[in-house]
């Protein structure tokens, strides 16, 4: 280790304070701190601290997206297999999902961090961790056959107008990743949706029907899938969204650690389970019959409810505001789904509408508690008066 | 009849190296020191120089913005110097013991003691700097008298005293303390002590005893206060440490100014961590001989405890209000990928990213950042150690941007610097909480006032 951090030490010195790239002194320096923890010691404030820090807490989420990506590179794979009828072993399916999703994550960590290093260095502070995040999401939520170029302009309007454009990391109204998935959304719908973009190379081969439950349903077709497949996630849809099971695994870590938010995430289902058993009992079209509990399943509802509605930043912040945030997102969910067949998806906009009115929950939460005050301090003038 | 209060939320940090219930034998201070900055929102107007010869309890400086606030010696002696920084600011005034001169005050007998006669002799005797007020946590101002009185004897910051302990000796001084300050406001002070454990204060008489069952901060006399007989908007309440009660106490009897300081010196690189008892402004190094410690210069030295104390090096002096004295090893050390979860987990942690919360048994810790300071991304995690009705983030972010209609909606009165100890310590984002808020309530000191 002291070697390693000799070198590196050697290799910071252009960029202090009076070097020649003293300018860059902020990218290398999420370099260094990557690799070690620094040696700042505090100097205001409490003098010891948590081992606890935003990269840990960052990578923290990684770890708990691992299971449903690397189900989700099977799933490109096993999708593409099955449809074109060549025979596959495991490793086959992982190996051309790997192919095919490590290209998109690798240009989302480029493009996304080369403007979130420029931005660094243009404002002269450090690098925050929450695209590590991020540009995981992106490539996750997206159609397999998204062109590399699509996925980069979405990423460049998410950081540079979600993110940067309101002061970055921390200050997002927006969640980034799903900025990024609606701009694409609507720039590029033909890329978006329809039966030829959930199955990988499905543009190339004819006769594939590659349409997910939800596209399915909003055209009235039979949905041919069982419960079992949909948990499991052996389905059309975005990357890596179709597992319940491998999403249910990250949500496991999320709140085992205490880094996902379990209110928003219990909410949530609360809200889209109970709009969702309202539909089936009015029960007037094939999306309202659908079984409330298969849209819990389906779609990316899971994959949003855990790793999107509570990204901290854009989400409710307080405790009671996180439990009327994430049941709004569920019940929004099924309500765009149902009535809206145009986005069948309808998680994505439900998560991005209640960002937006995140602050406004807050705001309630807070004035409740700031109201309870005031009466208490007007009782007491009463009673002195 | 004493009555139980539960403070949920919050944790207990288990440190290495707690002083041991033993006194040592401290070496004889031969300069003793008063540090303005030890007084909140304190402006140091000097009333002797350099070279003046002094008495014990004569006063050595007064708050420019209200001369009842009067600092005075802890000792007879001579100012041996008074140490200037930037801006010519007072760092510390240091006076060298000589001679036994004090400065004495009749005292009437307690049934003829009046309202404004305790008043008088609190200003005059200096014992007045004892008792802190809240809103602010400024010196009490007495021409409003509070609606309560709070004296906290649950301790539960870590290094922290066992007042239990430290107080077997003073209960005549104390109860005469509150004899006093309950003589003041008409009826008993609040004294809480901690639940289900024994202890000698329940003997006291003109207090209603509270047992505060809870960890830290529930020992925070803000939250105590908020459970208790919140803090409204216009109210005063007044907060007195024990042993602080314990001289103003003696003071009464015996009518000089009691400058006696029982201190906890605590660090898991002291060989022999124990209790001191001394006086205020006692130099470190008549606590902490050379040989407690391997290498002096690799610590860091702690007027109070490692959450809210303030950092002093080991030529420095003893703290006017502190009884603890925490030693800490310096962080300054990198570690490779320590920001892996589950990796260095004897790094104390509170959060389940690592597996620090499983491993039993006192911890060692130092100065380390462990990481660096971030925007703040993490909701939810303050209100885990804020066991209180109020937002902490929110008022933190009011602070920030200096709001005062925010600051004083959220609850800005009910709050000191220290209740966001343990804030600071568990943040994802390393924000310096304690210090915002301080800037906060200068902001509302000044606004408002």
């Amino acid at each position: 280790m002291k070697f390693i951090r000799k070198q590196v030490d050697q290799i910071k010195k252009p960029f202090l304070k009076g070097g020649k790239l003293e300018i860059l002194y902020p990218a290398f320096n999420a370099f260094e701190t990557m690799l070690f923890v620094p040696d700042h010691t505090t100097s205001k404030g409490s003098h010891i601290r948590d081992g606890v820090d935003l990269k840990r807490t960052m990578i923290t989420v990684i770890i708990a997206l691992m299971p449903a990506l690397f189900y989700g590179m099977y799933n490109t794979g096993y999708q593409y297999f099955i449809q074109t009828g060549i025979d596959f072993t495991f490793l086959d399916a992982l190996l051309h999902g790997a192919y095919k999703i490590f290209p998109m994550i690798v240009v989302s960590y480029a493009v996304g961090l080369a403007i979130e290093f420029a931005f660094a260095v243009y404002r002269n502070h450090p690098v925050n961790e929450g695209y590590l995040v991020t540009g995981l999401l992106i490539p996750m939520i997206m159609p397999i056959d998204m062109p590399l170029w699509m996925l980069a302009i979405s990423v460049v309007f998410a950081v540079l107008i979600a993110k940067e454009a309101f002061g970055g990391t921390g200050m997002n109204i927006l969640n980034p990743a799903l900025t990024a998935r609606a701009f694409a959304f609507f720039a590029y719908p033909t890329f978006m949706s329809g039966d030829k973009v959930w199955v990988s190379e499905a543009s190339n081969v004819d006769a594939i029907s590659g349409e997910t439950i939800l596209g399915t349903l909003a055209a009235n077709g039979d949905v041919t899938y069982s419960s079992f497949n949909m948990f499991m996630g052996s389905i059309p849809g975005s990357v890596a969204e179709t597992s319940v099971f491998f999403v249910l695994i990250g949500a496991l870590i999320l709140i085992s650690t205490g880094v996902g938010s379990w209110r928003i995430m219990i909410s949530g289902i609360l809200g889209a389970s109970l709009v969702g058993i309202l539909f089936n009992l009015w029960g007037a079209n094939s999306l309202m019959n659908f079984d409330w509990y298969n849209h819990l399943l389906v779609g990316g509802f899971a994959f949003g409810i855990v790793f999107m509605a509570t990204d901290p930043v854009s989400a409710a912040q307080t405790t009671k505001g996180k439990w009327i945030y994430g049941f709004l997102v569920g019940v929004f969910c099924i309500l765009i789904r149902v009535f809206n067949p145009a986005y069948p998806e309808g998680v994505m906009l439900a998560i991005l509408l209640m960002n937006v009115f995140a602050p406004l929950i807050d705001h309630y939460v807070i004035e409740s508690n700031v109201s309870n005050r005031r009466k208490r301090w007007e009782s007491i003038k009463l009673k002195t008066a | 009849m004493s009555k139980d209060i539960s403070i949920k939320n919050g944790a207990k940090l288990n440190l290495k190296g707690c002083a041991s219930k033993e006194f040592g034998v401290a070496k004889k201070s031969l300069t003793y020191a008063l540090n303005p900055d030890d007084f909140f929102s304190l402006i140091p107007r000097m009333l002797v120089k350099e070279g003046d010869k002094v008495s014990l309890g004569q006063p050595i400086f007064y708050d420019k913005n209200d001369e009842d606030v009067k600092i005075v010696s802890p000792v007879s002696g001579i100012v041996k110097e008074i140490v200037r920084g930037a801006k010519r600011k007072i760092l510390n005034v240091i006076i060298q013991k000589e001679g036994e001169d004090i400065l004495k005050f009749d005292i009437p007998s307690f049934s003829k003691l009046s309202k404004e006669k305790i008043i008088e002799l609190l200003i005059d005797s200096g014992s007045l700097s004892y008792i802190k007020q809240r809103p602010y946590n400024i010196i009490a101002k007495p021409n409003k008298l509070p609606k309560s009185i709070f004296v906290s004897t649950h301790s539960t910051a870590p290094y922290s005293v066992d007042y239990n302990f430290i107080m077997a000796d003073r209960m005549d001084d104390l109860q005469a303390g509150v004899n006093i300050m309950s003589t003041l406001i008409d009826k008993p002070i609040n004294f809480s002590t901690t639940h289900n454990k024994d202890t000698r204060f329940t003997n006291l008489n003109n207090v209603e005893i509270y047992n505060i069952k809870g960890v830290h901060p529930s020992g925070n006399e803000s939250f105590q206060i908020n459970k208790i007989d919140p803090l409204n908007f216009g109210e005063t309440v007044w907060v007195v440490k024990p042993e602080d009660l314990a001289n103003i106490g003696a003071f009464f009897k015996t009518g000089v100014f009691c400058s006696t300081r029982t201190i906890a010196v605590s660090g898991d690189s002291l060989k022999s961590p124990k209790y001191f008892s001394t006086v205020i402004g006692s130099s470190i190094s008549s606590l902490i001989n050379n040989d407690e410690i391997n290498d002096i210069n690799n610590y860091r030295f702690i007027n109070g405890d490692p959450l809210s104390g303030s950092k002093v090096e080991y030529s420095d002096y003893i703290g006017f209000y502190n009884n603890c004295l925490s030693v800490i090893e310096e962080g300054n050390n990198y570690r490779m990928l320590g920001w892996l979860p589950f990796m260095y987990n004897s790094v104390p942690s509170l959060s389940k990213t690592s597996f620090s919360w499983l491993l039993s048994g006192a911890k060692k810790v130092n100065t380390n950042l462990n990481g660096e300071e971030r925007a703040i991304v993490v909701t939810g995690e303050m209100e885990k150690y804020f066991p209180m009705d109020i937002f902490p983030m929110q008022l933190i972010k009011a602070c920030i941007r200096g709001d005062i209609e925010k600051m004083e909606s959220l609850g800005i009165y009910e709050v000191v610097p220290e209740d966001f100890g343990l804030v600071d310590f568990s943040c994802t984002s390393k924000i310096e909480a304690q210090e915002i808020i301080k800037s906060g309530i200068q902001i509302m000191l000044k606004e408002v006032g």
